[in-house]
């Protein structure tokens, strides 16, 4: 009898991708309809959504990526839901997510309120305006919409790939803008065991960088921590460490002024809503536990090319293309 | 200046108190959320829109969907909350406001010390996420 409990940590996690992997074929399996009437009970994709949003929020820790950048694409390119109801959705599982996250990153001083309150300022009203136009698109030609998110999902899987982000950038001077906003700090570094002292450079562009940010958040209901660290982080010349918190962080502020828009229009279902945001946070637990011991490296190149897969497929349905189903 | 640098390794007053403020609100959306949930599948209260009908209708835009509904917009769901899926709404209105109460904190501190640039920010940020919350933008109408 094959005794579960030895099995080794690499093929559990191989398990769990391919359960992600077979979605597409159990969602076009119930694209069958009769009618107009779907098959399946209510009840049916609720648990389905749960389960899979469990693992996906393992997988997301593991792949050092957010939920929300996962959940859009994938629910949107396998699950029946309309994208007005995924985005909405999104961004409530990448708020849940990061304010789950904060008070653990604040009480660290991982996460720089300094740092976060200028740029969490112009990522939020931008992401409104990005939310607004986005509902507007989705009005006028939803296959518009689909492609622009199928374009910016490959551009996000590309970024991940390439992008090399530095743990300790070198700053030589600070700018005049970071230097009036005080974006500057010291965090203790428990790996190398000593306080890293950091300032920021290239404020302004960092800052303007944001808007786009914002946009693309609100649009898409992204959430946006893949865009939030390289700039942070590459541009801005601020430590990974605290570029990574700060960014987290910042999600909670940002996401929470786009949730807004899409939560009054209507967009967050209750029904698929919340087995999305609980099933997403029990699994980034269960990921945190299972990233102790295991080679997340793997997974986040298996999670990349699902999210090339997804955002390809989003593109191809936008644009009407029927190569991949 | 070692002290001076272990100082500025820990989180500032306001920072730790946002930190709590956060945990508190978001462990109470969570917990809220599983029971409102609970209570609008188990049918223990009515719900406004049958849950078959929402299957049926899920893929289609919001502008179909709410037509087909009549789901509220903005702040409409106050109305409803005697019904199963509109009470799910308090946990998620909870996790939508807890920024703005965690920098109502935030602008104490920087009055009290008086950081007007952070001061400004803070104050401006409120307005933001008020504004977004609000229904004012962009929730349209029937």
């Amino acid at each position: 009898m094959l005794n579960i409990r030895k099995l080794p940590i690499g093929r559990w996690l191989f398990l769990l991708m391919f359960f992600v992997m077979s979605c597409p074929a159990i969602a076009s399996a119930t694209e069958v309809m009769v009618g107009g009437a779907p098959l399946k009970p209510w009840w049916f994709w609720p648990v389905i959504l749960f389960f899979f949003c469990l693992l996906l929020g393992v997988l997301a820790v593991m792949a050092g990526v957010g939920g929300g950048v996962l959940y859009v694409p994938l629910v949107s390119g396998f699950f029946p839901f309309h994208l007005d109801f995924v985005r909405g959705i999104g961004l409530m599982v990448a708020l849940a997510g990061a304010l789950a996250a904060g008070p653990g990153l604040l009480r660290r001083n991982l996460a720089n309120l300094r740092l976060a309150l200028p740029v969490a300022l112009i990522a939020s009203t931008f992401s409104i305006i990005g939310a607004m136009l986005g509902l507007y698109l989705s009005r006028l030609n939803p296959n518009l919409i689909q492609s622009c998110l199928g374009g910016t999902i490959v551009g996000i899987a590309f970024l991940l790939l390439f992008s090399k982000n530095t743990e300790k950038p070198v700053v030589t001077k600070q700018d005049a803008i970071g230097l009036a906003l005080g974006l500057q700090g010291v965090y203790w570094d428990d790996g190398a065991r000593e306080s890293v002292e950091w300032k920021t450079h290239r404020t302004l562009l960092g800052l303007f960088m944001f808007i786009l940010i914002g946009l693309l958040a609100g649009m898409f209901g992204l959430g946006a921590g893949w865009a939030n660290v390289p700039v942070l982080n590459l541009l801005m010349g601020v430590p990974l460490k605290v570029s990574v918190a700060t960014s987290k962080f910042l999600l909670s502020i940002t996401d929470t002024s786009a949730a807004w828009i899409y939560l009054n229009r209507g967009c967050v279902i209750p029904l698929i809503a919340v087995p999305s945001i609980v099933g997403l946070m029990l699994g980034s637990i269960i990921g945190v536990r299972i990233l102790a011991v295991a080679k997340p490296k793997f997974i986040r190149y298996m999670v990349i090319t699902v999210l090339l897969f997804a955002g390809l497929k989003a593109l191809d349905k936008g644009l009407g293309l029927g190569f991949l189903g | 200046m070692p002290s001076m640098e272990n100082q500025s390794l820990k989180p500032s007053k306001e920072q730790i108190i946002y930190a709590n403020l956060l945990l508190i609100g978001m462990l109470a959306g969570i917990v809220i959320m599983t029971i409102t949930y609970t209570i609008y599948v188990t049918g223990l209260l009515p719900s406004h829109v049958d849950m078959s009908l929402i299957a049926t209708n899920w893929g289609k835009n919001i502008h179909e969907y709410q037509e087909i509904t009549q789901s509220p917009h903005g702040w409409g769901w106050l109305y409803l909350l005697g019904k199963g899926d509109f009470l799910n709404f308090i946990g998620f209105t909870l996790l939508g406001t807890l920024t703005i109460f965690c920098y109502l904190v935030l602008v104490k501190g920087y009055l009290r010390e008086k950081n007007w640039i952070f001061l400004v920010i803070s104050v401006l940020e409120i307005i933001v996420l008020s504004m977004a919350a609000s229904g004012l933008l962009g929730s349209g109408g029937h």
